[in-house]
């Protein structure tokens, strides 16, 4: 034990005598949450709208006013024909266009019927969607107002509540998320490369002649990491809630406890990773660029994965960031226990019994 | 040797690292066609004096002339005029030894023609022929540094840095290697080398030894043994090294 | 020019030599735009619905069936209570509550209003935003239906109604491998070159064979130019596979011109890269480079556009995007590819990475120093 713990240390100093690397190490945790905190949100909001106006009479107008009022449109007007239109979506510029066509007022007090065509820029979808959405409840508003004098009938009224996240904030989805994938990352990369570096330059050899056991100079090079994942998890924590203002709705230990076994589960594939390769920038490669787009994917958190081919949800099972991001979005933002957790936890632990077993395995083999 | 040219003249070159100072106002001339060994214990400074030399690391203070060009502002005509070859072995282990020739060679600016040329006759007086096409990574210690050697005097220099370069190497292949200093030597390149094997020492026709970033000694051997009282160079070296205050 | 002849031989003989490397860059980037596009679905359908019927009447189960009919929502099964609604949600088994309180038929034909409540498990924005919405306008419609089915009296046409006709361009059938596939193939081509190129000088200077390189006369800028073509002629190959992949698999091929296309991509290989020989230029160890690289990486990705749009970022995020590579990267790819639009349309883009390539570049070169 007293082994350990020298070797554990001289890990440390290892790890802390890197500023740069350490400052990368917390800095991305919380430039990550202010981002997905502040920064990226999936609502519209003041998207450019060109409005092509045939009619240019009073009930366009009205139209018009009260989308601009709204929060969610810029307007820009313009007289355009159809070629025209397409050009100015070419420009990138422009989400939407709205088109009166010409006696727009006369149709709707003459015969009752109007028509308002929005084409969008369907390659964003959702935001398209939005917008049609958007823009079809503020002209029913405006349909509703104009009749109002005519009372209205039978009428069902939908009284909507958002459960957990009434704002409709970013940051709810994304702060677990977020935790998932700089666990993932961080862990798995900092532990495969730190090993692999160590059989690049030669030193691993003398570890391992050293009369200390060769898997405890093993774990002993992923402790630190164990640690750092875990101030990085505080770090985070403490963000979501001071400055997100997103709290645990959980238990706290319950969640450190769940971070550590995923951790551990990270740890384990870095070192699965570093036995199975011998360069640095091959450890790289595989923990980087063959990881970052799975993780961010298959995680959940950015697409459900409900939509996904079977085949593909079937393949989002062994990502370990998608049970973890289940089992930090149920305890933070839900306010779950174990006993609804117990599933994805041994998952968890299955994974990591798994990979370490593998890892030592063809460690041994490697010695012999 | 030829005539008194000066290759290298340095004066007062010092070089700091915040409070420590690694190389202490060191004055010395080399000549052209020398063998100039730079000895001193582990620490001394030799390293930093050499990089400074070599352009690739700028003195904090002192002057020095290498090849007759200014060590601050024309950097880049000395490394025309030099080759090196670092303590830390250097060539791209995961290319053949033919692509390292074929490499430096176009850098120094050489023809094809003439490096054609060279790598026939380097290849065939390393007798490295049928391992031309391997990696150099797979070769035997002895045969890179022979081979760096080769490669740092390919586009003949005025003078060639040599830092440690038999660290780690058996007697009989130290003593080839010595055999293409000697060689180079002859072609005029002057030879300033660093080393720790006090025999190697004897080869040199002059020697200077560095005690904690001072230029302690600078004469023949046979001068210095003479003057120092003794009967060998590692009683000259022993003799200097105690007094020094830094080292492992 | 002659040096930089023998400096991209030794660069491309390197990079080839290591089997495993090339493998590596070849064949992640296109399994992952191949299998990637098909995760990134987020059409919202089979939105998951849990209902909670206390009135169980002929019009509740006909609001029901209705929802149910409209594809976009999976039921889930009916509950007694909403509290029995709400731990299907905890689970994650229902996305949306619809609760039909007791006597919501009776009440609507005697008050002649009625309320009906929706939960929606918001954590997940959008499908809470889009599923709530979808819902919402089927309840519309079918509050139209009953309306028109109780008092059919003409009186009822005389109330005006805008008829609001979407039409979607560029993406009729709203398919979303449209969107993504472009913006995967950008982000896969960045990483590539940025990663690379990132770890390049750092590692000479890591094996100590820069050193070799410093005492040679050879000119700083040579020196990056030698470093730099390699990476974008790969990047640049990798970028053209991918193309074809887009072709083959999901038969996105570009609308607008392949000059323009490759006009853009060669000026932005050229930033990308610059910028990965800067950090190289920066670092000191490998795993130093690989970490800043990576920082960059996901900021660079997170505010490129590629999963949430940039109109909807504050105005400070917009500040930075502007700074970002990536999200020119990601515009023009959709829009050449997807739109059509044409050299006139990209200048600006063009413009933006063309100068932070010459500053990077330069910035790399200057940083690159032979003597210190």
């Amino acid at each position: 034990m007293k082994q350990f713990i020298s070797f554990v240390r001289k890990e440390f100093y290892h790890v802390l005598r890197d500023r740069r690397t350490l400052l990368i190490l917390f800095g991305m945790p919380i430039a990550q949450i202010l981002l997905f905190g502040f920064a990226l949100t999936n609502e519209v909001k003041d998207s450019e709208i060109l409005v092509v106006d045939y009619a240019k009479d009073a009930a366009s107008q009205q139209v018009i006013t009260r989308i601009g009022a709204s929060r969610y449109f810029k307007i820009r007007k313009a007289a355009l024909t159809h070629k025209e239109i397409l050009a100015t979506f070419q420009t990138g510029k422009i989400k939407a266009v709205l088109v009166f066509p010409a006696n727009f007022n006369e149709d709707l007090l003459r015969s009752n019927k109007a028509q308002i065509q929005i084409i969008t820029d369907a390659i964003d979808i959702n935001t398209a969607n939005m917008i049609t959405n958007y823009m079809s409840a503020i002209i029913l508003d405006y349909q509703n107002q104009i009749s109002e004098n005519l009372k209205i009938p039978y009428q069902i009224t939908a009284e909507t509540r958002m459960l957990y996240n009434p704002q409709l904030k970013g940051a709810h989805g994304f702060v677990p998320g977020v935790m998932a994938l700089v666990l993932m990352l961080v862990s798995v990369m900092m532990t495969a490369i730190s090993i692999v570096k160590e059989k690049e330059t030669g030193t691993m050899e003398i570890l391992l002649v050293s009369p200390f056991k060769p898997v405890m100079v093993i774990f002993a090079k992923a402790f630190p990491y164990l640690i750092l994942s875990l101030v990085n998890v505080t770090a985070i924590l403490l963000l979501s809630v001071f400055v997100l203002d997103l709290p645990v709705k959980g238990s706290v230990p319950l969640l450190f406890a769940e971070s550590t076994l995923f951790i551990i589960t990270c740890l384990a594939l870095g070192i699965f990773i570093s036995i199975k390769t011998d360069s640095q920038q091959v450890a790289m490669l595989i923990s980087l660029m063959g990881m970052l787009l799975p993780t961010m994917m298959f995680s959940g958190f950015l697409f459900p994965i409900e939509n996904m081919p079977l085949a593909l949800q079937i393949i989002s099972n062994i990502v370990p960031s998608k049970w973890y991001y289940i089992i930090v979005k149920s305890i933070m933002i839900k306010g779950l226990g174990i006993s609804a957790l117990w599933k994805e936890t041994l998952i968890l632990l299955g994974m990591t019994l798994f990979l370490l077993g593998v890892s030592l395995k063809s460690f041994k083999i490697r010695l012999q | 040797m030829a005539a008194d040219e000066k290759v290298i003249v340095a004066d007062k070159l010092t070089k700091r690292f915040g409070d420590f100072i690694a190389t202490n106002e060191i004055t010395f001339e080399v000549s052209k066609g020398e063998i100039f060994g730079f000895l001193g214990a582990n620490g001394a400074g030799k390293t930093t004096a050499m990089r400074m030399l070599c352009g690739l690391s700028a003195p904090t203070s002192g002057n020095a002339q290498i090849a007759g060009y200014d060590i601050y502002s024309q950097t880049e005509l000395i490394k025309k005029n030099i080759g090196y070859m670092s303590q830390k072995f250097s060539l791209y282990e995961n290319l053949t030894i033919l692509e390292n020739i074929e490499f430096f060679g176009g850098i120094y600016g050489l023809t094809d023609q003439q490096i054609k040329v060279k790598t026939e006759e380097l290849v065939n007086r390393l007798g490295l022929k049928s391992e031309a096409k391997k990696l150099v990574g797979s070769l035997p210690l002895g045969w890179k540094q022979k081979l760096s050697f080769s490669v740092a005097v390919l586009h003949e220099p005025k003078i060639v840095f040599l830092d440690e370069p038999t660290g780690g190497v058996d007697p009989v292949t130290r003593r080839q290697f010595w055999d293409l200093i000697y060689e180079a030597a002859d072609r005029g390149i002057t030879i300033f080398v660093t080393t720790h094997y006090m025999d190697e020492a004897e080869y040199c026709n002059r020697i200077s030894i560095m005690v904690d970033g001072r230029l302690e000694v600078l004469d023949t051997p046979a001068n210095l043994k003479r003057s120092f009282g003794v009967g060998t160079m590692d009683e000259v070296f022993y003799q200097l090294a105690r007094s020094a205050k830094r080292g492992d | 020019m002659r040096t930089l002849k023998f400096l991209l031989r030794k660069e491309f003989r390197q990079i080839f030599r290591d089997k495993s490397i090339v493998a590596l860059i070849f064949f992640m980037p296109c399994i992952q735009l191949i299998v990637m596009p098909l995760a990134a679905d987020y059409e919202v359908r089979n939105v998951n619905l849990a209902v909670v019927d206390h009135d169980k009447s002929p019009y509740s189960q006909k609001l029901i069936s209705k929802v149910i009919a409209s594809g976009y929502f999976k039921l889930q099964g009916y509950n007694a209570s909403f509290k029995e609604a709400l731990s299907l949600i905890e689970s994650d088994q229902a996305d949306l509550i619809l609760e039909i309180p007791q006597g919501f038929e009776r009440n609507l034909i005697r008050e002649d209003k009625q309320k009906l409540f929706v939960a929606v498990n918001a954590i997940n924005g959008t499908k809470a935003n889009l599923g709530g919405s979808y819902l919402n306008s089927i309840i519309g419609a079918f509050n139209a239906d009953i309306r028109m089915q109780l008092i059919q009296q003409p009186r009822f046409s005389q109330f005006p109604v805008i008829d609001i006709v979407p039409s979607n361009w560029f993406n009729p059938v709203l398919n979303y491998k449209i969107y993504i596939v472009p913006g995967i193939l950008a982000i896969l081509v960045t990483m590539v070159g940025g990663f690379l190129s990132a770890l390049n000088i750092v590692k000479e200077k890591e094996i100590g064979t820069i050193e070799q390189i410093n005492v040679t006369p050879i000119k700083k800028h040579i020196f990056i130019l030698g470093k730099l073509i390699p990476f974008w002629v790969l990047a640049f190959i990798i970028f053209t596979i991918g193309l074809i992949l887009a072709r083959v698999f999901y038969g996105i091929a570009p609308i607008g011109s392949l000059f323009v296309l490759y006009l853009f991509i060669a000026v932005y290989l050229l930033t990308v890269l610059g910028f990965g020989l800067l950090v190289s230029t920066f670092c000191d160890t490998q795993q130093q480079a690989m970490f800043i690289m990576f920082f960059f990486m996901m900021v660079f990705i997170l505010l490129g556009g590629l999963f949430t749009s940039i109109d909807s970022m504050p105005e400070w995020a917009k500040l930075v995007t502007r700074l970002n590579p990536v999200r020119y990267m990601i515009e023009v790819m959709r829009m050449v590819i997807l739109k059509g639009s044409g050299l006139r349309d990209v200048l600006p883009h063009l413009a933006a990475v063309a100068i932070m390539a010459v500053v990077l570049n330069g910035w790399a070169i200057l940083n690159y120093k032979k003597t210190n």
